[in-house]
């Protein structure tokens, strides 16, 4: 059966570059020295760490632990031991450092015990919903939302279609590609689980329309129940909304999800990684990452989590130079590296050397449209960027900013070169920093109105409340205790300040 | 017999207001002023450490409603709070006092818990009832309600509380792009 596929507004025909990798076996990356894990590696809570410094670790073994419902457990991706739990250099566009874990590899790569579940078609869906949530997965594609919220969401409401997504629109990356042509079966048969797990009418693989060998992997797998689907080459199909607009026809209600019209979307890798949890208890400790770009020898790798990127440069026979710069992720949507000693997470798809390009001073918008043109969700870019830029973030609101999926199209065609996505970005964490702001102090008004309310309660019953307290306060034992704190703060003063006072 | 009932009835409704208490004052004027300090409390960071001198973030309101209180008193609100309180009230500050610079709206209060002596002084002192602890038990910070306000930090005897800069890790912000070093995104 083959589906009539629809198109989506906008959107541009790139050159994909995939000949660069797709072609040739992925790599194994080697084991590095140090493994650095950050305890956020996905939308939501940062998973709590369940292990200690100086403990001992197996490959697999969990070490933080889902801290709430949005939120995932991370896993050793070695075994070797826990050299730190602090703060080190994350992947993040302004380089900063978060919390993560440190393990100094031992170099047998030892397994701990992992347990399967053995009948998935027997098994309930809660069931199958912790055993992804405790192995860690989350959407491989990019956003990395847990993938047990997703399907939790997919068992609550009636899912029409399930939707695997494997159509890499970014030019570049072909990691998932890659896991498609070498792990068709686990694609396959991840497919069937998350799709009994939501029980979806349809299951759908979606794959580009310029990867004939994928197709042709997965196409000898799939059987009736799955509908194999080449989408043409446009970019964003890959997006979730775009996607679901091609296949289905349908579009996402602004401010909705896709779940709302019937539709459960995850990542090829996702299914893969959904599978050997299922079959084997394999947490996800390793991902496909593609090095393209301006390296000698661009390549995909199976890399281990934790690995620092500038191991996966060398690999390729990268050589640091500073008039190059590093992106993780594609070139549209990926993020300016400014350190290469950030370590791969569950989210990294692909790191892009491109060569430093001539400084472009922005110009002043003329009004040419081409941005609105190639809007893939019909939004009003130029509008935006200038509620953005004048700092009227109320109206660009209205103009519905937060259903932008920051897919850089419009950036790529403005001939004044206006970085508009940066633009947005900006507009949106503005937004959402202030409403984060009036809830706290809403908050706290309440409190002190519930507090003085309270108090004005206490001195009508009981007026000589005050007068007891007051002299509970004073009673000798606070005073034994004033005088003993007197005495440590003089003795403090007395000595010379030579190190400084923990507290002060 | 149901006449009587519904006679009843009537004079108890007719009477009720009587028993009820006064009706509460509804003069316009009143509703407007009472209306404008809950936008200005509104605008407001509602930290309510009375560095402004008044007993909290609504007193203050209340205060700049009669045009007792000047709009620039504000530290942790800073030029912001300013900017919009003149928006709101169509008149600019008197600048008696500087405009103040926002502080820093990520500290916590901390406590000791080795030097507490559960004295009950700070919990007293607390305009958001954010510190928990009984007389001689050990007091603790309820960091989701603690405004950094440090109104407790005077009243401890034995100097145990301390405010924590940078507590509530401050959230990043995407840059505003600088036109003129602007790459491409």
């Amino acid at each position: 059966m083959t589906r009539a596929l629809h198109a989506f507004p906008g959107g541009l025909p790139l050159d994909h570059y995939m000949e660069w990798t797709c072609g040739e076996e992925s790599l194994l990356q080697p084991l590095p020295e140090r493994i650095v894990l950050p305890l956020q590696q996905h939308i939501g809570l940062p998973a709590t760490p369940i292990v200690s410094v100086r403990d001992k670790v197996l490959k697999g073994q969990r070490i933080g632990a889902a801290s709430g419902y949005v939120s995932v457990s991370i896993h050793a991706s070695t075994s070797g031991t826990v050299t730190d739990i602090g703060d080190h250099p994350v992947p993040h566009p302004a380089g900063i450092t978060a919390r993560c874990i440190v393990i100094e590899p031992d170099g047998e790569d030892r397994w701990c015990e992992i347990k399967a579940v053995d009948e998935y078609m027997s098994v309930d869906p809660r069931r199958l919903q912790e055993v992804i949530r405790d192995c860690g997965i989350t959407g491989l594609g990019g956003a990395g939302f847990p993938a047990h919220v997703k399907i939790n969401e997919g068992v609550e409401n009636a899912v029409d279609t399930l939707i695997i997504n494997g159509v890499e629109c970014e030019p570049f990356i072909t990691c998932d590609d890659r896991l498609i042509q070498e792990k068709a079966a686990y694609v396959v048969a991840g497919t069937r689980m998350i799709g009994h797990a939501v029980q979806a009418k349809h299951r759908v693989i979606a794959v580009e329309s310029d990867m004939p060998a994928a197709y042709a992997a997965l196409a000898r797998l799939v059987g009736d129940d799955i509908e194999l689907v080449q989408v043409p080459a446009r970019y964003p199909a890959g997006g979730e909304k775009q996607l679901i607009q091609v296949i289905t026809g349908k579009e996402v209600p602004s401010g909705g999800l896709a779940i709302h019209i019937g539709i459960l979307v995850q990542n090829v890798a996702t299914a893969a990684a959904v599978y050997r949890a299922v079959t084997r208890g394999e947490p996800v400790i390793s991902r496909y990452v593609t090095v393209a770009g301006t390296v000698p020898r661009p390549r995909n790798l199976q890399v281990l989590l934790g690995t620092p990127v500038a191991d996966c440069l060398r690999t390729c026979g990268h050589e640091p130079d500073p008039r190059q710069r590093i992106i993780l992720g594609g070139p549209m949507m990926g993020q300016h590296l400014r350190s290469t000693n950030v370590p791969i997470t569950k989210t990294s798809n692909c790191i892009l050397v491109q060569s430093e390009p001539e400084p472009a001073p922005e110009l002043a918008c003329i009004r040419c449209g081409n941005c609105a043109t190639v809007c893939p969700v019909q939004l009003l870019p130029q509008q935006l960027y200038l509620d953005a830029r004048a700092g009227n973030y109320e109206a660009a609101r209205q103009h519905h900013l937060f259903d932008c999926i920051e897919c850089g199209c419009c950036s790529y065609v403005c001939p004044s070169r206006i970085p508009l996505v940066q633009y947005y970005r900006h507009a949106k964490s503005h937004i959402a920093a202030e409403e984060r702001r009036r809830d706290g102090a809403d908050h706290a008004r309440s409190r002190f109105q519930a507090r003085n309310d309270r108090l004005r309660a206490n001195t009508e019953e009981k007026p000589d409340a005050d007068a007891i307290n007051t002299a509970a306060a004073n009673s000798e034992y606070v005073q034994a205790a004033v005088e003993r704190s007197r005495t440590r703060r003089q003795a403090r003063d007395a000595t010379p300040p030579e190190a400084p006072e923990p507290h002060d | 017999m149901t006449a009587l009932l519904l006679i009843g009835a009537l004079l108890a409704c007719a009477l009720a207001p009587q028993f009820l208490g006064p009706p509460p004052i509804s003069n316009r004027s009143t509703v407007r002023q009472a209306r404008l300090v809950s936008r200005i409390d509104s605008l407001l960071p509602q930290t309510q450490c009375r560095q402004c001198g008044y007993a909290g973030c609504r007193p203050y309101a209340e205060a700049i409603a009669r045009g007792q209180a000047d709009m620039d008193i504000c530290p942790p609100g800073g030029p912001d709070t300013v900017r919009q309180l003149e928006q709101l009230l169509g008149r600019s500050p008197t600048h008696s006092a500087p405009i103040p610079t926002s502080t820093t709206d990520t500290a916590l209060a901390h406590i000791d818990e080795a030097l507490c002596i559960g004295c009950v002084k700070c919990v007293r002192a607390c305009p958001v009832d954010a510190i928990l602890g009984a007389a001689g038990q050990m007091h603790s910070v309820i960091p989701a309600a603690c405004t950094g306000c440090g109104l407790c930090l005077e009243p401890c005897p034995v100097d145990c509380i301390t405010l924590v800069c940078g507590t509530g890790r401050p959230q990043w912000q995407w840059p505003r792009p600088d036109p003129a070093t602007a790459l491409t995104a």
